[in-house]
């Protein structure tokens, strides 16, 4: 197994890694099996239901922290809709789109990741 | 920046004697060892001179040794060579902390009808002797633990286990043997290996483990054992192992070993040197847990885990620093299960997820150990700083 150079950028110099401290919506996904957390926080444009920022924290392998550092670069400023689109297959190409097989499931941690925290922002708001 | 290598339990640098008394069985005595002239004669003496140290090495007779291409053949040889002479209605026992080398073959003889049973570990990776004892039945024919465990370096109560094993057989009638084997791939750097003393019918060793080349290795199988040989195609190696002799492996393989009888109880105590310092050091740093009771384990070996970071996120900053070590990481197994042998120690999967193994040479020094440490301290800080 090895890892592409995007993907190790985005380990070594993950993007938007930390807290949003206020927050309006935080979505946890994680795999039991390995025990690995994903930890995806929203900041959002009411009126216009836009993610203004994103930001996470991960305990896991490198392509988990690369995927976790892909996905809040493809959220940032999107709508919701847009954002929901995302999927692990955007994740993966953005990495460069070589990401190994048996670290796809890392990839689709942070789909989930996200959709869970708009999830929980649309049930807080309703 | 140079490069530290803490990866000695998944191979070692082959020792530079070792090279030298290899190269002229490449370039001068390459002639084929079992032909009959003069020239290969050169090579066949060279290989019987090996055989000799290797078996003075174990304290058994020269014929007991056979050269094989490492310890995963040679644990397929002793476990599939004992499942073929028996056959029928078998029963092998192994630990649950085995090599895969062993661990699959046993699976593999499952599948052909063979009952297999696991032998626990207590907390610290040591086989549970008790519970070997009451494992054992009228038609086990085999019994495999490993001298000492490559991943957290725990060493097995191989003495003990080759005494209940002899007083078994005592028991039984001679038709059905129970044999006893042991891998020491990690054990024969640093473990008294006197055959004799250990009780063993079988001892598989590699020589890349021993700062020997890869791609070469020895067992022992003790006169009078019944199996039946796996490979064919040549009476070489008493025909339990055919094909033209690996000369320049097997020459090097024998050097390898006679440096550990002139050296091997200075590096124990360097190598431990080393592992201690670490040990020292690492403890500063907080949630961490050394999975091994260094009393009594390798000396080379150090196996720890740290809480909320994960293992192969560890390694692979680490590696940027130039710096080689392994985990027992979920994430880094493929199947997404962690550790067997830390899963076996009763470690919860939080701990097995950030664990580590720092595996010692003769070739390591203390003064890598701050540089070690160092890297090390910002790793953990850093894994940790991104954990939720
Ligand atoms: S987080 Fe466990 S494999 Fe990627």
């Amino acid at each position: 197994m090895k890892y592409s150079e995007t993907l190790l950028d985005h380990f070594k110099k993950p993007r938007n890694q930390g807290v949003i401290k206020d927050a309006d919506a935080v979505g946890e996904v994680g795999n039991i099996k390995c025990g690995d957390i994903m930890k995806i926080y929203i900041k959002v444009d009411k009126d216009k239901e836009v993610i203004k920022d994103v930001k996470f924290e991960t305990l896991g392998c490198a392509a988990a922290i690369a995927a976790s550092s892909a996905l809040t670069e493809l959220a940032k400023g999107k709508t919701f809709d847009q954002a929901l689109a995302i999927t692990k297959d955007d994740v993966v190409a953005h990495l460069g789109g070589d990401v190994p097989a048996v670290k796809y499931h890392c990839s689709i941690l942070a789909e989930e990741g996200l959709q869970s925290a708009i999830t929980n922002y649309k049930n807080k708001e309703k | 920046m140079k490069n530290i290598y803490y990866d000695n339990a998944a191979t070692t640098k082959v020792d530079d004697r070792v090279i030298a008394e290899m190269i002229p069985f490449y370039t001068e005595h390459f002639a084929n060892p079992h032909a009959v002239h003069s020239q290969g004669q050169i090579a066949l003496d060279a290989v019987e001179k090996a055989r000799e140290t290797v078996a003075k090495f174990f304290n058994c007779e020269n014929q007991e040794i056979i050269f094989t291409a490492g310890a995963t053949e040679g644990n397929n040889i002793a476990i599939q060579g004992v499942v073929n002479k028996f056959k029928e209605n078998i029963h092998i026992i192994c630990s649950a902390i085995e090599h895969p080398s062993v661990l699959e073959t046993c699976r593999e003889m499952k599948k052909r009808g063979v009952k297999i049973d696991y032998v626990p570990v207590d907390e610290n990776g040591v086989v549970l002797v008790g519970k070997l004892q009451k494992l054992i039945k009228s038609n086990t024919v085999l019994v495999s633990v490993m001298y000492a465990n490559n991943e957290v370096g725990s060493v097995q109560p191989i003495k003990e286990i080759g005494e209940l094993i002899k007083t078994e057989n005592e028991k039984r009638d001679k038709k059905l043997p129970l044999y006893f084997h042991t891998d020491a791939v990690q054990a024969v750097n640093y473990l008294d290996c006197d055959v004799s003393e250990l009780n063993c019918d079988f001892l598989t060793m590699s020589g890349h483990k021993i700062n020997g080349p890869k791609g070469i290795g020895a067992m022992f199988i003790k006169k009078g054992v019944k199996f039946s040989p796996v490979q064919f195609g040549g009476h070489q190696e008493f025909g339990v192992r055919p094909g033209t002799a690996n000369v320049p492996g097997i020459v090097g393989l024998a050097k390898a070993i006679e440096l550990i009888s002139s050296e091997g109880k200075a590096n124990f105590k360097k190598v431990k040197k080393v592992r201690d310092k670490l040990v020292k050091e690492i403890s500063k740093i907080d949630n961490i847990k050394i999975n091994c009771d260094l009393s009594t384990s390798l000396p080379n070996i150090l196996n720890v885990s740290f809480l909320k970071a994960e293992g192969e996120s560890i390694l692979m900053m680490l590696d940027m620093e130039g710096i080689a070590i392994s985990t027992g990481s979920a994430c880094s197994s493929g199947s997404l299960e962690p550790s067997h042998v830390l899963s076996a120690m009763g470690r919860k999967p939080e701990w097995s997820h950030g664990s580590i193994r720092i595996s010692l040479s003769k070739f390591n020094s203390e003064v890598e150990v701050a540089v070690f440490i160092k890297a090390l301290s910002v790793v953990i800080e850093k894994l940790r700083k991104m954990a939720p």
